[in-house]
């Protein structure tokens, strides 16, 4: 079946989430409070779930994961299991989970995932990267320090451009009760925050975050059958990685945003001139940069003069991360923005974009290793 | 040394190490023409086993590189801030490093020479600015 005929045919079918913050519980509790309130958000009782799809917990890797959440939320699924791609795969697991149901592997599919580095371990992110860490290669943020810096090599992308996604992401966090940061920011402070490894800036990273969210997927005519009360339609979703690790890639500038972005816009059949908002994935501002340069938001290298004066920010051309993303809301990776970006087109967010017909969500993993791009609408 | 800073030597990439610690930098060559680091047992274009170490002529350009000024590890406290950077060899290959020197000097596109301390525990493959 051609991706465009897929248009529509799936829905999110009902949202959960935790609390965001430092929460005290093991990742299975969290996967099942998150899972048993977008069962209910849906209106589907537990025992219609044949598929249950997770992200491995970044922060806390167990072996047969998807099995002892299955086995809490007391369901028997015919598919069932945890996926490693990084931070983009909650979205990968949501075309996985419409690609079940579409050949008739499973019918209703909860997408989940949990994690809690904040009142666990955060040591993955500081990790020893193999044999080079005698160099002194450590951490996550360091890998995107270096794309930050070609970046601004390459095409002179200066620090304003930068602190306007933090700016924006932090004051549409401030507002939002469920923000674990809630503090909006100044440029100064954004300049004024502390190195963390240079270029990167402390307020060009997210947070870290205990919390869960979870999404039930089903076609449209079975959420039509069962009276699903707001039912959001997939217009479109790609995926895309590369495997080189950041040293081996030729360019370090260009994204797996182009083909995943491109795959996504095509089965919708729109581009992203018809992008009402948009939730980016910012595990750093530099992902929000390049991934909105690779949609085709605007010209590669050219994104300063996007984010400049507002325009990214609630009222702006493009709102970006209306409820603060990982910079303010949570540092989770990724399911909060697919949460979001489904408020937005039910007309139930918080910082409600006024006539948001299309939503676009963005999801990414490593290094810029992964990506995974929705585009939901009615 | 810390243990987990001490690099994993295997049946693929011992020689790479060996040579660095007699201060030469090694890279794998390909019937196919393909060049590669890090070690692998197979020609990851070809997936062929015909191929042989070459030395490699020590030049390269700076690709990027960060400053740390948090460390992640006890044993780089006291060497903060220090840098990481990638660097290309004009054979084709690339590789985590460091710059040794004039790291208030560096540039992206920099020309960069191979600079291998062989008196330090575990000698690396580190540069300077050439």
């Amino acid at each position: 079946m051609h991706t465009a005929s897929m248009r529509g045919r799936y829905v999110i079918a009902g949202i959960g989430h935790t609390g965001y913050g430092k929460l005290g519980m093991d990742t299975v509790t969290l996967n099942t409070i998150a899972c048993s309130r977008a069962l209910q958000d849906a209106g589907v009782d537990k025992d219609r779930v044949d598929g249950l799809f997770l992200k491995t917990p970044t922060s806390s890797r167990e072996l047969l994961y998807g099995q002892k959440v299955a086995e809490a939320l007391g369901l028997q699924p015919r598919w069932g299991g945890a996926w490693d791609q990084g931070g983009a795969a909650n979205i990968t697991l949501i075309n996985i989970a419409m690609m079940a149901i579409e050949t008739g592997q499973c019918d209703i599919a909860l997408v989940s995932y949990a994690d809690n580095p904040r009142s666990g371990s955060r040591q993955v992110y500081a990790r020893p990267r193999g044999n080079d860490a005698p160099y002194g290669w450590f951490s996550t943020a360091a890998g995107y320090g270096m794309i930050q810096r070609r970046h601004m090599a390459e095409y002179g992308t200066p620090p304003e451009a930068f602190a306007a996604v933090a700016m924006a992401a932090r004051k549409h966090g401030a507002g939002n009760p469920g923000a674990q940061l809630r503090k909006a920011i100044s440029y100064d402070d954004y300049l004024n925050s502390p190195w963390v490894v240079e270029p990167l800036r402390r307020d060009d990273c997210c947070l870290v975050s205990d919390g869960a969210a979870a999404v039930v997927v089903m076609s449209a005519r079975r959420a039509a059958e069962l009276q699903v009360p707001q039912p959001v339609p997939i217009l479109g979703i790609g995926g895309a990685q590369t495997s080189y690790d950041l040293p081996l890639r030729d360019s370090l500038t260009t994204t797996e945003a182009v083909r995943a972005g491109k795959q996504a816009f095509e089965m919708a059949g729109l581009g992203p001139e018809d992008v009402d908002v948009a939730q980016i994935y910012d595990c750093f501002t530099i992902t929000v940069l390049m991934t909105l340069e690779d949609y085709g938001f605007c010209t590669k290298g050219q994104v300063a003069d996007f984010v400049r004066d507002g325009q990214i920010e609630f009222g702006g051309r493009l709102p970006v991360n209306t409820s603060g993303g990982l910079l303010s809301e949570t540092g989770m990776p990724g399911m909060q923005l697919v949460l979001e970006g489904v408020r937005q087109i039910r007309g139930t967010a918080r910082l409600q974009v006024p006539h948001a017909d299309v939503a676009l969500v963005s999801n990414q993993g490593g290094v810029m290793h992964t990506h995974s791009t929705l585009i939901l609408g009615n | 040394m810390a243990t987990e800073l001490i690099p994993v030597y295997d049946a693929v990439n011992t020689t790479y190490w060996d040579e660095i610690k007699q201060g030469r930098l090694v890279y794998q060559y390909c019937s196919c023409g393909h060049a590669w680091l890090p070690p692998r047992a197979l020609c990851p274009k070809c997936l062929g086993t015909d191929w042989t170490w070459k030395q490699a002529s020590g030049n390269g350009e700076l690709v990027s590189w960060v400053v740390y000024h948090v460390a992640y590890h006890p044993e780089f406290k006291n060497r903060l801030p220090y840098n990481v950077a990638i660097v290309a060899l004009e054979e084709g290959p690339r590789l985590i490093t460091n710059i040794v020197g004039g790291q208030d000097r560096l540039a992206v596109g920099a020309p960069v020479r191979l600079a291998i301390d062989t008196t330090r525990e575990v000698p690396l493959a580190q540069f300077e600015l050439a």
